[in-house]
C-alpha cells in the first residue's frame, strides 16, 4: 500500500505541507479564505531543530495500537488506510496517549482528526505530498506486508 | 471445525472475537452475553448522559459485526459454570466448546455500610443499564451524592453535571484519583473540579445511610436525594474459581492469555495479567488491556502465536476542558516541567521512564508512552530534550529512519 514517507535530510522545515494539508481539509475552495490569520489544524506536523526537520504524519501501521486502545472503537482500517469516525470519538485523547510516533492531534473542536491520506476529499492523494516544494515527502510503496 | 465459546460481551470479548478471525475464518463462536444490548463501549456511559454521545454511536463496533464475523450472540444470559469443554447457562442449557474464553469483566463493589438498604435511590455506574436508569431520575433539583472519587465516580460527575442541583463526592482516600495521580497532580485536578461546581468531601467516607441522609465518619452530614456508588470494581473471577483454576485479584493469565486450565483462556477486567512497568502481576482494567488481551487470547485459540507481554497502566481521561493523563509506575525519581496551567511529572529509574503524569499538556504524550514500553534505554535518547514537548527529535537519525521511512 502507498503511504507518505519522510526524506529527512530534504526537508526545509517549511512548514507548507501542514498549510496543504489544512487546507485540503477544510472543505473549501480558497485557500487565503480557509487559512488567513486562522490558527490551523493540520494532521502533518514539522518536528525538528535549528539543524533537521522532518514531518510526522499517520504512519498507518500494519498492527495499529490506536485502533486497539479507542475507548469508543472510533478508530478503524479500511483496505490498510486507519481512519476515525469523527462522529463516535469523545475526544478523551487516550489514541495520543498511545500512538508512538505522536502522529495524532485532536481538531479545533477538541475531537480527534488523522491523517486519511486525502482519499476521500477532492484531493484524491496526499495534499502534502503534492505541494512539497523539494520532494522532502513522497507517497509511495516501501517494503512489502502480509 | 473449531467450537469456541466467549462468555461476557464486552472489549475483550470483541478483540478475542477479532483474533479468532484473524486466523480462523470457519470456526463456530458463541458468545454469551448477561447484558441485553449489542456491544457497547463501556466508558461512554458518561459521555451519554453528557449528551456528548448517543446509544447508536456508543456502539463499539457496528450493527453488522456479529453477521460479519458469523457470531451467534446468546443474549440476555448468564454463564454460571464451565468445565473444560463446556459452559452451562443459567438455563441449565449446556454448551460444548474446544477453546473457552472467558471476559466477564468486574463489577462494582458494594460497601458494606450500614443502612445502605435505607437508600431509596442508588445506583452503580457500570453498565448502560446503570446509565439509563440514572438519567431517569436526573433532574435540575436533584442532589446527588456520590461515593468513590477514583474515575468512574468523577466521570459520572462530569457526565450528570449540567443535568443536576449539586454534587458532592467523599472518598476514603485524601485525593481525588487515588490510584493513577500522587497529591500535588491530584490537587491540581480537584481546584478544577471544584471550579466547575463539584462539592468534595475527602479522607471521610460514609458511616451509615439513614434514608437520604449519609452521616460520614467526620460527623458531617450530607443530605442527597441519589446516591452514585463508584468504590471500586471485583473481577468476575468464579467461574474459574469454581472450575479449580487460580485465581487472585482476577484471573491468573499468562502472556498468551492462558487460565492454569487447560484450554481456557481469560482476558480483560476480570484477568490478572502481567504489567511491565512494575514486573509483577495485577489487574490492568482499562480498555486499551481488554482488546489487546482479548485479541492474544483469540489468535492463541486458533492455534496462533502471540503473546501480550507490554502491559502497563495508562490513562487518558479528560474533566471539564482539562486533560489528564499518566502511564506506568511512579517510583524512582521524579523530574518536572511545569508552566501555570500544565504539569508533567516522569519518573526515571536505573536509566528507564517509568511512569509519568501529564496534566494540561498531552501532545504527543504516545512517544513517552512507548519509551517505557519498548523499555527505551533513556541514555540512548535525549530525554531531556523532549520533557517539555514530546518529539521524535530525542531518536537518532537511524532510528527516525525507520519510522518514517519504512513500513512500521
Ligand atoms: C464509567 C466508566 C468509565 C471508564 N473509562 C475508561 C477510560 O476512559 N479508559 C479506559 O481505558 N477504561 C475505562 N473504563 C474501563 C473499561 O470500560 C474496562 O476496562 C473495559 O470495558 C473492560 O472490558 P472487558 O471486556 O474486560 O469487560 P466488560 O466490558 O465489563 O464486559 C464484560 C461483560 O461480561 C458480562 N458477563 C459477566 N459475567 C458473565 C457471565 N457469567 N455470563 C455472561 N456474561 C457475563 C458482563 O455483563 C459484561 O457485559 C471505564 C469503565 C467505566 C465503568
Ligand atoms: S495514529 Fe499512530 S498508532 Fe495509529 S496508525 Fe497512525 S501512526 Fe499508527
Ligand atoms: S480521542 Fe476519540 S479516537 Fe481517540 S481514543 Fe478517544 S474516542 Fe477514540
Amino acid at each position: 500500500m502507498k503511504r507518505v514517507y519522510v526524506n529527512e535530510e530534504w526537508c526545509l522545515g517549511c512548514h507548507l505541507c501542514e498549510y496543504n494539508c489544512a487546507f485540503a481539509n477544510s472543505g473549501l475552495r480558497d485557500m487565503a479564505f480557509a487559512l488567513k490569520d486562522k490558527k490551523i489544524f493540520p494532521r502533518i506536523h514539522i518536528e525538528g531543530d535549528d539543524k533537521i526537520s522532518f514531518a510526522v504524519s499517520c504512519r498507518h501501521c500494519t498492527d495499529p495500537i490506536c485502533i486497539k486502545s479507542c475507548i469508543a472503537g472510533a478508530i478503524s482500517k479500511v483496505d490498510g488506510v486507519v481512519k476515525i469516525d469523527r462522529d463516535k470519538c469523545v475526544g478523551c485523547l487516550t489514541c495520543v496517549l498511545v500512538c508512538p510516533y505522536g502522529a495524532l492531534a485532536p481538531a479545533e473542536d477538541g475531537i480527534m482528526q488523522k491523517c486519511e491520506l486525502c482519499l476521500n476529499n477532492s484531493c484524491g492523494a496526499p495534499a502534502c505530498v503534492a505541494g512539497c516544494p523539494n520532494k522532502a515527502i513522497v507517497y509511495e510503496e516501501r517494503g512489502e506486508e502480509k | 471445525m473449531k467450537k469456541y465459546i466467549i462468555i461476557g460481551n464486552g472489549t475483550a470479548a470483541v478483540g478475542c472475537i477479532e483474533g479468532i478471525r484473524s486466523l480462523d475464518k470457519t470456526g463456530e463462536i458463541t458468545v454469551i452475553s448477561e447484558e441485553n444490548h449489542h456491544v457497547y463501549s463501556r466508558p461512554l456511559i458518561s459521555y451519554y448522559l453528557e449528551n456528548k454521545t448517543d446509544l447508536e454511536h456508543m456502539k463499539y463496533r457496528g450493527d453488522s459485526f456479529y453477521k460479519d464475523n458469523s457470531c451467534k450472540v446468546i443474549y440476555g444470559k448468564k454463564a454460571v459454570r464451565i468445565s473444560k469443554t463446556s459452559v452451562t447457562l443459567d438455563d441449565e442449557t449446556v454448551l460444548k466448546g474446544d477453546r473457552i474464553c472467558i471476559a466477564t469483566g468486574s463489577r462494582p463493589f458494594v460497601p458494606p455500610i450500614a443502612g445502605l438498604d435505607t437508600v431509596e435511590k442508588k445506583f452503580g455506574f457500570m453498565t448502560l443499564d446503570d446509565a439509563l436508569a440514572l438519567e431517569k431520575v436526573l433532574s435540575k433539583n436533584v442532589r446527588v451524592l456520590i461515593v468513590g472519587a477514583g474515575l468512574i465516580g468523577l466521570k459520572c460527575a462530569e457526565g450528570i453535571h449540567d443535568r443536576v442541583g449539586s454534587i458532592t463526592v467523599c472518598d476514603l482516600a485524601d485525593r481525588v484519583l487515588s490510584s493513577i495521580l500522587d497529591n500535588d497532580c491530584a490537587g491540581i485536578v480537584q481546584k478544577h473540579l471544584e471550579a466547575n461546581g463539584i462539592k468534595f468531601l475527602l479522607g471521610d467516607t460514609v458511616e451509615r445511610f439513614e434514608g437520604d441522609f449519609a452521616f460520614m465518619k467526620s460527623g458531617k452530614q450530607v443530605d442527597f436525594d441519589i446516591c452514585v456508588l463508584a468504590v471500586g470494581v471485583r473481577a468476575n473471577s468464579e467461574l474459574i474459581k469454581a472450575a479449580g483454576g487460580e485465581v487472585n485479584r482476577g484471573i491468573i493469565v499468562n502472556s498468551k492469555m492462558e487460565t492454569s486450565l487447560p484450554h481456557i483462556y481469560a482476558a480483560g477486567d476480570c484477568s490478572e495479567g502481567f504489567d511491565a512497568s512494575v514486573g509483577a502481576n495485577r489487574v490492568l482494567a482499562i480498555l486499551p488491556n481488554a482488546y489487546i488481551g482479548g485479541s492474544t487470547a483469540g489468535v492463541n485459540m486458533a492455534g496462533g502465536d502471540a503473546a501480550f507481554d507490554n502491559a502497563i497502566p495508562m490513562n487518558s481521561i479528560g474533566f471539564f476542558g482539562l486533560h489528564i493523563m499518566s502511564a506506568g509506575d511512579y517510583s524512582g525519581v521524579c523530574s518536572e516541567e511545569k508552566t501555570e496551567n500544565t504539569l508533567k511529572r516522569f519518573f526515571t529509574k536505573d536509566g528507564y521512564l517509568r511512569g509519568f503524569i501529564l496534566i494540561g499538556a498531552t501532545e504527543r504524550a504516545g512517544i513517552y508512552t512507548a519509551l517505557i514500553r519498548d523499555k527505551t534505554p533513556l541514555k540512548t535518547i535525549d530525554f531531556d530534550l523532549t520533557k517539555k514537548v514530546a518529539s521524535n527529535l530525542i531518536f537518532s537519525k537511524k532510528i527516525r529512519g525507520k519510522k518514517f521511512g519504512g513500513v512500521v
